[in-house]
């Protein structure tokens, strides 16, 4: 199934307007909100995520992505604005917000939202090619989460080796969806479903008969190859070409890192 | 057929004495000993209670990810498990020759992880038996006491180890489980500061180096008769030569040799070595034994480490480690070659090996190069041979054609010596545990000589001789006769006298 030239065209219009909305030189004085205490500007219909990034203030994330639109569903980047929980991604800015983020009380939540994806799939970040350059691991660095906590669930999640350039190792899929924006909104071919029920059961799908990457007409140039925040879709033979010391994260963290950490 | 003291003829009426765990090795093993009613040692066995798995969960992966996953297999030398995969997939990626960064990195990595075991073996674990006596004080027999008591040393034992986790960081990217190694060659070279930083030292590691094989010559010399003969048993033995049969840890051909010196294969091509090389698998243990194909599981064990390499080579391409192994090969009219406890002899010369290496790659400007991949014409399996600090490491791979891995068979080096270590330790329980009541030091006897391997039991652990021991001797009818409990300090706590 793949999505039409012209509803392309309009989803390349509305990123258009969304980076548009990015860009703080059109911010009117009193369109300010304050983010843990420090004023934050804002133009009308900026997300509280997206005026923060563009301020070059963190909020954790993992299935929020600048270039798409919001999918709500890691609730990493859940905030508080004026005492109510919320996402940040999706709640748009107001004049005279008050929105907490880095608090104790926020952070312990993320840090367990971040214990349960860790059980959940099956992370093994030692022997990991995305080691270094992967959001979930930088950002559990970013919360110290020390351990996972709970009893891990070890999924049977089978690699996908199928594709000649591209490897599929779901071991890793955090279900961001991201794949699914990607291939749907940029590449227009909707290679990437999400589908399925339950903990265990709900998983991204491939869409060809055989479920196999190989039978589509997916490639490594795709925006879809590049956008996985951790390490799930992968170039082959690339491995571990980048040295420890030159990583994405080796340089700074990710709340350092706020502009240019999203693949 | 089992071996001398392998098996006893009935087990059910013997006593049990158990070493477990063996200390001051890497890795968990235990020792049994069944003793009749005169205390005369009926049966002697090397447990190797680890199950490691490797060969089965690296199924699936894609093989660009096998040299850093399969090398968490230690923690102690995991750049020898990194460079034999990656071996293996270079012959993969049909990459006969690395680019002369690649490989001067690689060869700088192997000997930084060569000098720094060898070191942490040498120092930490084997010399306050060394130097404290077998028998002595449990209490002051570990790094501690050698701290407490001969500080010079202790120290150059732990300058010595970091220098060599210092070459391996800066070539692999960390001290333990690096990436620096990747099929078809490396993902850095060395930085000129790096380079400059690693110079400053390696001259004063040199002469650490030299003055450990003069201080375990020392120890040679004060206890001869001793040293020579403990667990002394005559072995064949196999090692990796340079093509002129010179001394090469990290590539060249498979050299063996017979019990009587006879050559069984030299220079053979380790990419078919199963055609040499069989594995026998026994009932009571989780390690196989592998053995020479041309001789049989029977006849065909053999030694491999240090004292194979430096007994076997025809000479070592260092100046000061050539001449330390021609006095050690001249000593005493050579019989110190055969001698289990030669093995830290050779171990020294060979870390003086290592540190004159890594001084001459230091000054090859190809270590600082930029080229550092190298491509081939792609096949369906690899093996990759390397000389790991404890020996002879096969890492052999099959790869199907979308790049997972479909079968892979590792022989490390410990697997080697599985059956030289169960006949060095019956060597010394009967000479030293015979018709004697069992004492913790008569018990350490045993453990000296499975440390002289420097056995890596199971990978990634290590214990450093404070780990409990309980050693409990158990009549034919079941009733307790003797018990000793060692506690976490090394201290004998309890005695039961026979009810």
């Amino acid at each position: 199934m793949k999505t039409s030239k012209s509803e392309v065209s309009v989803q390349a219009n509305a990123r258009e307007a969304r980076v548009k909305a990015d860009r703080p030189a059109e911010t009117k004085a009193n369109n300010i909100f304050q983010l843990d205490g420090e004023d934050v500007p804002f133009t009308p219909g900026q997300t509280i995520m997206q005026a923060a990034t563009a301020n070059g203030t963190y909020i954790p994330h993992l299935c929020w992505h600048p270039d798409f639109s919001a999918h709500g569903s890691c609730k990493l980047c859940t905030v508080k604005v004026n005492g109510h929980f919320g996402s940040s991604c999706t709640i748009e800015a107001q004049p005279g917000m008050e929105v907490e983020n880095r608090t104790m009380e926020l952070d312990d939540k993320r840090r367990t939202l971040l214990q349960m994806l860790f059980v959940e799939g099956n992370h093994f970040c030692p022997s990991c090619e995305k080691s270094g350059n992967c959001t979930l691991q930088a950002t559990a660095y970013e919360l110290n989460m020390m351990s996972p906590h709970f009893d891990m669930f070890y999924p049977d999640r089978p690699v996908d080796a199928s594709h000649p350039d591209i490897l599929l190792d779901f071991n890793r899929c955090i279900m961001c969806a991201l794949c699914v924006a990607a291939s749907r909104d940029v590449d227009g071919k909707n290679i990437f479903a999400m589908g399925g029920r339950g903990l265990l059961g709900r998983r991204v799908h491939i869409s060809s008969e055989s479920g196999k990457l190989a039978d589509t007409d997916f490639a490594a140039t795709d925006r879809a190859a590049s956008i996985c925040p951790v390490g799930v879709i992968l170039p082959k033979r690339k491995g571990f070409a980048i040295p420890i010391g030159q990583r994405t994260y080796d340089l700074a963290p990710i709340s350092r890192q706020v502009k240019k950490a999203t693949p | 057929m089992s071996f001398e003291l392998e098996t006893a003829i009935a087990p059910e009426k013997l006593h049990r004495v158990a070493i477990d765990p063996i200390s001051r090795v890497e890795g968990h093993g235990k020792v049994t000993i069944l003793l009749d009613d005169d205390n005369h040692v009926q049966q002697v066995r090397l447990h190797i209670v680890e199950f490691r798995g490797f060969e089965k969960f690296i199924q699936g992966r894609p093989y660009w990810e096998v040299p850093v996953m399969v090398q968490r297999l230690c923690g102690i030398c995991p750049v020898s498990h990194h460079l034999a995969a990656s071996k293996a997939l270079d012959m993969m990626l049909g990459v006969k020759q690395l680019t002369p960064t690649a490989e001067k990195i690689r060869r700088l990595m192997h000997y930084g992880q060569i000098l720094q075991s060898h070191a942490l073996h040498f120092f930490h674990l084997a010399s306050p038996d060394l130097l404290f006596g077998f028998g002595s004080d449990v209490a002051a027999r570990n790094i501690a006491g050698i701290i407490a008591t001969h500080p010079a040393i202790a120290k150059k034992g732990v300058l010595l180890r970091k220098f060599g986790q210092e070459v391996i960081r800066m070539t692999a990217g960390k001290r333990v489980h690096g990436t620096g190694s990747i099929p078809g060659g490396v993902n850095k070279s060395l930085a000129p500061d790096e380079r400059a930083e690693l110079l400053k030292d390696i001259y004063q590691m040199v002469a650490w180096s030299r003055d450990a094989v003069g201080m375990i010559r020392q120890l040679f010399e004060q206890n001869l008769a001793e040293y020579n003969e403990f667990g002394r048993f005559r072995s064949a033995a196999m090692c990796l030569v340079r093509a002129d049969g010179a001394m090469d840890l990290y590539h060249g051909g498979l050299r063996a040799r017979g019990i009587e010196g006879k050559t069984l294969f030299d220079h053979f091509d380790y990419a078919r070595y199963w055609d040499v090389i069989g594995e026998d698998v026994k009932s009571w243990s989780y390690m196989k034994f592998p053995f020479f194909k041309s001789l049989g599981p029977d006849d065909g064990s053999y030694r491999v480490g240090p004292l194979t390499r430096v007994t076997q080579c025809d000479s070592i391409p260092t100046p000061l480690a050539e001449k330390a192994r021609e006095e050690f090969m001249a000593f005493d009219g050579g019989r110190v070659a055969g001698a289990t406890l030669g093995y830290h002899w050779a171990r020294m010369i060979e870390m003086l090996h290592a540190a004159e290496t890594i001084k001459d790659l230091l000054h090859d400007d190809d270590i600082i190069g930029n080229d550092l991949m190298a491509t081939g014409q792609r096949q369906q399996r690899g093996v990759g041979v390397i000389e790991a600090p404890r020996g002879t490491l096969i890492h052999h791979y099959r790869i199907d054609e979308n790049d997972l891995v479909i079968r892979a068979n590792l022989i490390v080096s410990t697997t080697h010596n599985n059956q030289a270590m169960n006949t060095a330790v019956r060597e010394v329980a009967k000479k030293y545990l015979n018709g004697r009541e069992i004492t913790e030091g008569l018990l350490n006897h045993i453990e000296i000589a499975i440390r002289a391997f420097d056995p890596c039991l199971s990978c990634a652990t290590h214990a450093l001789g404070q780990m409990p021991l309980e050693v409990a001797i158990v009549g034919a009818d079941g009733t307790a006769i003797d018990a000793a409990t060692r506690d976490q300090h090394g201290l004998i706590h309890e005695i039961r006298e026979t009810p």
